[in-house]
């Protein structure tokens, strides 16, 4: 015999289970409507598969699981959805929740379903799978998805078949072993086997089920599973108490069994499972105990998921005046439903219909005395007293450190206490409370934290603005000064140092420029080997693009071709541009003014451009001041600045244009390089096909009519954003479109 | 030893003062490096009882600077959405008489609420996104603006500059899982709710709770 | 019939508090008995006038306080208090020293500090020891056992009691003055051994009359003990408290007791039997000390608490000025009650270590 440990506290409430064992497991008709709440279990909802008016077969799945922690439902019976809508659920606080309402159609067709004749052909994994997908949750307690424990990662050395049924009344799983030993014991075979063949496998049961153990013990000859009877203890069925009798070991604090290489599954489960996987049938009903005095026929039922309590109290002689409240669950831990109509979950395991002779209302409470009797049934050792006293003044503090959430609810100090303290809604209401202060505690930080980001931001931004203004104080200080040195030589009014303070601050940028430069001569070095770096780079990406041009085969299309085409073109391009910038890289004791050469003869173009919107802004800056200006001499100074600024810009401008040929669309062409690769590419294309000068035209017709289209859009971008750039966008789409006009008249003549 | 002492008593008498005074003097010194208090952060624990609403109710530019103006001497009962509660904790940490919340500052109020766009009514001015403290409300100019529920703190700053008044204070609603159970009523509450006939009056709060 | 909403569990024991504080009134009974036999009708007539007291006071605490009156009332809390007092209070005390000693144990020790359940001291003990001090003369005057009184005198019955008892009464009815208690007192076993001097133990047995027609510890006193050692192990079977507290206090006085006999020299502070057996030993065990609102709340508490009240008990009976510490030896531990709280907390499942009440942070999720 093997030793068990004793319970720490508990106690023994009138056990009131004979009542419902007199008759074997029973069916009932089927009810009217199923009402299936989509989440009954802790963690996620499941999504929903199906709408209302669908017309559902028995066993469908109606809604799949979403998410690590969350457990589909199925279909209980075949029959029609009529809607999915909020109804009462069994929940303490009777609110509504999502529920699928199935009007049965009475044929109980199957969905198409099969079963596995060996759970040794599969893997634990697939099986694991069928579990998670047959919707199955702990039918014992909390409803926590069974495939999430059972895929344990520590090893498991202990599997623990919970078939204590501690709370009195209840007989839902006393007889399921008693009617189905059988199934049980392959059910806790394929447990086993999933869990890698844990080296003990206990069946935990309390004395007062003789019938259940002599039937189950009869079926476990010759098998590794140990079946041990404990004396009858409420509450020996709690999942840390039973782990505790028959181990001795206690699950830490904050952990799981599993931490402790123990699993632990109720019976009832157990044989859900072995239904899944040995038969292909989905949780969709359980064995519930209906009973209590107000019931004139106290019975097991096999029920189905989604049965309205008033269905199974109606074929049992529910005598209403008699009963005072009705429980789901046991008289320890059930939870009173406010309305019969509430469905039959998946954690149902008993209706309890009391007469108020059995369970009287409770009367007021009287002051604690402290007596103790509830520390002395507490199974978690705590002390319900203290607990109670600080739970009174909301001392949440004291609470955490009497480690109130270690509290189990499982009611035996209320149940105990001579002053009818209802503690276990003192410790509820605390246990809330606190995890509510403790979620406002983490949104509060979170607002301190996004506030204080924000004013930092704010400060940063402030700070940045700030230097904007001393640097342009500064640059306006030195034009100042230097205005002062000239004013002697070039009798300057006062009133131009404004536009030369402006001038100072271009000088400013130049200088700046010029730092930069200076800083990249300093290792020339090792610039010149990244310049080399990149024209290889840039060779060997040449050639690949090469190379995929001659693998496309005759039976590329043209749009290919001309792709990669383009693509060649643009890496030749870049090839070039390497190649050049390598030339301008300094040599190891480089010419500043060569320096300078090579990179306007790298990119003349960029330059001229950026040299152009430059004196651009500097002339709109000088001319909103002309007109701001009220004195005349400040005005004149300010219309020579203008008109030398000017000039420059005309210098850049012809300069621009008398850059290589292709520059001439230079605008145009920098802002859109890939459009002229296409272009080009396509009339390359056209050349190869020995097109007619027609067809080369309106070639080049519709790609300028592209690129057109293409620098108008940009035109408006630039215009609604305010660019500096208008102008020269401006310029480039009346060139494009002269270029276009002359080019349709070339080919209208053609034609 | 005790000879020389005796014919000296005066330089004995120093010495021995001086040799104490260097004993203790180095003892504190080390209890000084030993046990050092960190700083002085009561600011950060006002701070951490404050709801963080950052409304500006109190007259501050947010939590934090409420709680500097509290360690520097200012009245603990200008925040309303902390209520008597956050009045309270504060009192407990400054070990001060807890005084009742200074209604000129705005009132209590049992429910959380969160601000709500009219989006259809959105101009897309971001009036509003710079009048939040918390970041918490997303859009851009000429685009519609929302409000992201789960970091709006309620503090309804939002409302005022609003041009088109079309942001709403909504209060949170409460699902299954903000459930929670409330504490049983008091035996007074009991026979009362048992005998409605009977007049009894409850002095719960200066009688039970004092002890 | 509307259906209720209310919290689980829904089952429940059928012992209400009223039926704890009648069970400990049950088991004061034996120690009644006995004392009434070996001390004459004064206990009762304390008792009787300490429970009236009581039930007035409560009842116009309780409608000061403007609560229900006889739904507190019916919780018979006051009455054990009285019933406590009125044992531990000496027999044939003139009316007002129990009317006193109850008014305060019911109005300043219970009620001025929030009514049953708040108290931090024990009421009965807190008026035991307001006349105690006050009254000094009153209460050590105890009458002698009933087998000692000389042959001229007999034993006062219930009418000649209650002439004691009520002097006014009596000169109001009779016009006579009535006979005072002096006539009846003498020294208690803890007295004689508090002012022994040069006898040996033995010798005091054999010459005293007290101890030489006693058994262990003074005729009639051992017996009181006897029968509140019988009510308390009935509690104790009815599951009404724990063994902790009593036994502790028990042993520990015994081992003070065996430590300081002394092998029964002249300044012998007595035998382990005479300090289990006299005084208000058993009576304090089993009814005192195991009132759980001012002990200790845990197992391990009150064992600490228990061992502690022996070992005061002790000090106090031997080299303090009062012969018996029952009282003043309960009242100062249940100062030390929440301090012994704080750090005697059970191990709770899954942790590896109890923890401190006033710990702070929690240690996990």
């Amino acid at each position: 015999m093997r030793k068990v440990w004793d319970l720490i506290g508990g106690v023994h409430p009138p056990e009131n289970k004979h009542q419902s064992v007199q008759e074997s497991i029973g069916t009932l008709p089927l009810p009217e409507k199923l009402v299936i709440p989509l989440n009954q279990h802790i963690g996620a909802p499941p999504k929903l598969l199906v709408s209302a008016g669908d017309i559902v077969l028995k066993g469908q799945p109606l809604a799949e699981p979403k998410g690590m922690v969350s457990v589909g439902v199925h279909a209980p019976t075949s029959g029609q959805i009529s809607e999915i809508s909020d109804y009462p659920i069994p929940h303490p606080s009777g609110m509504s929740a999502r529920c699928v309402t199935l009007i049965p159609d009475g044929k109980d067709e199957w969905i198409e379903h099969k079963g596995t004749d060996n759970f040794r052909d599969k893997t634990p994994e697939e099986l694991l799978d069928i579990i998670r997908s047959s919707g199955i949750s702990g039918l014992g307690g909390a409803g926590f998805a069974s495939a999430v424990k059972l895929s344990t990662r520590q090893p498991i050395s202990t599997l623990i078949i919970n078939a204590t049924e501690c709370e009195p009344y209840i007989t839902a799983d006393d007889m399921l072993m008693q009617e189905r030993p059988e199934a049980i014991v392959e059910g806790i075979k394929i447990l086993s086997y999933i869990l890698g063949e844990p080296d003990e496998i206990l069946i935990g049961i309390e004395d007062n089920k003789p019938q259940a153990y002599e039937i189950l013990e009869s079926y476990l000859e010759g098998t590794n599973i140990e079946l041990v009877e404990f004396s009858t203890r409420y509450p020996s069925g709690g999942e840390k108490q039973l782990i505790q009798i028959l181990t001795g070991k206690e699950v830490p604090n904050g952990g799981l069994p599993a931490d402790i290489g123990i699993v632990c599954q109720n019976v009832g489960t157990t044989h859900a499972i072995q239904r899944a996987i040995v038969h292909g049938e989905p949780l969709f009903s359980r064995v519930t105990t209906v009973t209590g005095k107000a019931c004139s026929t106290n019975r097991n039922y096999q029920t189905l998921i989604g049965t309205p309590i008033s269905h199974l109290l109606e074929y049992n002689g529910f005598d209403q005046s008699q009963c005072s409240r009705l429980v789901m669950g046991g008289p320890m831990m059930g939870l009173t439903l406010e309305n019969p109509e509430i469905p039959v979950i998946k954690t149902t395991n008993c209706i309890l219909a009391p007469t108020e002779d059995e369970l009287p209302t409770p009367p007021p409470a009287q002051p604690c005395i402290r007596c103790g009797m509830c520390a002395e049934a507490c199974p978690a050792s705590l002390l319900p007293q203290q607990l109670f006293w600080y739970a009174q003044s909301q001392n949440y503090e004291r609470l955490e450190a009497h480690n109130l959430f270690d509290c189990i609810e499982c009611g035996a100090c209320s149940y105990v206490c001579p002053s009818n303290i209802p503690l276990v809604q003192y410790y509820r209401a605390s246990k809330g409370e606190i995890r509510k202060l403790a979620a406002e505690k983490v949104n509060a930080d979170r607002a301190r934290q996004r506030f204080e980001f924000q004013k930092a931001r704010k400060e940063k931004e402030e700070a940045a603005k700030a230097a904007k203004r001393e640097a342009r104080k500064k640059a306006a200080e030195q034009a100042r000064a230097k205005a002062a040195n000239t004013r002697t030589s070039t009798e300057v009014s006062p009133a131009a140092t404004g536009a030369t303070a402006k001038s100072s601050a271009a000088d400013d940028i130049i200088k700046a420029a010029m730092a930069r430069a200076e800083a990249k001569k300093a290792s020339p070095e090792e610039q010149r080997a990244k310049l080399e770096r990149g024209v290889v780079r840039a060779e060997s990406h040449l050639e690949t693009v090469e190379q995929r041009l001659q693998d496309l085969d005759s039976e590329a299309t043209d749009k290919q071709r001309e792709q990669a085409q383009a693509a060649i073109e643009d890496a030749r391009l870049r090839l070039e541009d390497a190649q050049s910038k390598l030339k301008a890289a300094p040599e190891p004791k480089p010419d500043k003014a060569k320096e300078v050469m090579a990179k306007v003869q790298a990119s003349p173009k960029e330059a001229l451009e950026k040299k152009i919107a430059t004196l651009k802004d500097r002339i709109n800056v000088t001319e909103e001041k002309i007109a701001e200006a009220e004195d005349d001499a400040l005005k004149a100074a300010l219309q020579k600045g203008l008109e030398k600024q000017q000039e420059k810009l005309r210098d850049a401008e012809q300069q621009l244009t008398e850059a290589p040929a292709e520059s001439t669309t230079a605008i145009s062409e920098t802002e859109d390089a890939a459009a002229t690769a296409i272009a080009k590419a396509q009339a390359k294309a056209a050349a190869q096909a020995s097109m007619s000068d027609e067809e080369k035209l309106r070639a080049n017709v519709t790609s300028l009519q592209t690129r057109l289209k293409k620098a108008q859009e940009r035109l408006i971008v630039a215009e609604e954003e305010g660019s500096n750039h208008i102008d020269a966008l401006r310029t480039g789409v009346e060139k494009l479109q002269a270029k276009l006009n002359s080019a349709e008249t070339e080919l209208s003549e053609l034609s | 030893m005790f000879e020389l002492i005796a014919q000296h008593p005066i330089p004995a008498a120093l010495v021995a003062l001086g040799g104490l005074a260097i004993i203790f003097g180095a003892v504190l010194g080390f209890a000084a490096i030993k046990f050092k208090v960190e700083g002085d952060p009561i600011v950060e624990q006002i701070d951490s009882l404050l709801p963080q609403t950052q409304c500006g109710q109190c007259g501050y530019p947010g939590c934090r600077p409420y709680a500097e103006a509290i360690a520097n001497g200012d009245t603990i009962n200008k925040c309303p959405p902390g209520g008597q509660t956050t009045i309270n904790a504060i009192a407990d940490l400054l070990d001060v008489e807890a005084p009742t919340l200074d209604e000129e500052h705005g009132e209590e109020s049992d429910t959380r609420t969160v601000a709500y766009i009219r989006e259809d009514e959105c101009i897309g001015c971001t009036k509003c996104i710079q009048a939040c403290p918390v970041d918490a409300i997303l859009g851009a100019a000429k685009q519609m603006h929302t409000v992201i529920v789960s970091e709006c703190t309620g503090c309804d700053l939002c409302l005022e500059p609003c041009p088109v008044d079309c942001i709403d204070m909504l209060p949170v609603e409460k699902g299954l899982a903000d459930w929670k159970w409330n504490l049983p009523p008091s035996a007074e509450e009991q026979i009362k709710a048992l005998r409605p006939g009977d007049i009894i009056a409850s002095d719960q709060d200066s009688g039970d709770q004092a002890a | 019939m509307a259906l209720l909403k209310l919290t689980s569990p829904h089952a429940h024991t059928a012992q209400s508090t009223a039926d704890v504080m009648k069970l400990v009134l049950l088991a004061t009974i034996p120690g009644l008995v006995a004392l009434t036999v070996f001390f004459g009708w004064g206990t009762i007539i304390n008792v009787f006038i300490a429970a009236a007291v009581a039930l007035i006071c409560e009842a116009s605490v309780m409608g000061l306080r403007k609560r229900p009156v006889m739904f507190y009332l019916k919780d018979n809390s006051a009455l054990v208090t009285a019933v406590l007092l009125g044992l531990a209070l000496p027999p044939l005390a003139p009316w007002w020293i129990p009317v006193v000693g109850t008014f305060f144990a019911i109005v300043i020790a219970k009620h001025l500090y929030g009514g049953l359940g708040y108290n931090p001291f024990n009421p009965a003990m807190v008026g035991y020891v307001v006349l105690l001090i006050s009254f000094p003369v009153q209460m050590t005057a105890w009458p002698a056992p009933a087998p000692l009184y000389p042959a001229e005198i007999d034993v006062p019955g219930l009418w000649q009691s209650l002439q004691i008892v009520l002097p006014f009464f009596n000169e109001a009815l009779t016009g006579t003055v009535s006979g005072s208690i002096d006539a009846y007192t003498a020294a208690t076993p803890l007295d004689t051994f508090k002012h022994n001097t040069g006898l040996l133990v033995e010798q005091l047995y054999k010459k005293d009359p007290l101890f030489n027609q006693g058994s262990w510890a003074g005729i009639g006193w051992e017996w009181a003990n006897f029968a509140f050692l019988a009510g308390g192990c009935f509690l104790l079977y009815r599951r009404v408290f724990t063994w902790h507290a009593p036994v502790a206090m028990l042993v520990s006085l015994t081992l003070c007791a065996a430590l300081f006999y002394d092998g029964g020299s002249s300044s012998s502070h007595g035998s382990p039997l005479l300090h289990l057996l006299s005084g208000g030993t058993m009576l304090g065990a089993f009814f005192i000390v195991t009132d759980p609102v001012t002990s200790a709340t845990s197992n391990k508490g009150r064992l600490i608490y228990g061992a502690l009240i022996g070992i005061l008990i002790f000090i106090i009976r031997s080299w303090g000025s009062y012969p018996d510490a029952v009282a003043f030896a309960v009242l100062l531990m249940n100062f030390a009650a929440p301090l012994i709280d704080n750090y005697t907390l059970p191990r709770t499942y899954g942790h590896k270590k109890s923890r401190k009440a006033t710990e702070k942070k929690d240690e996990g999720p």
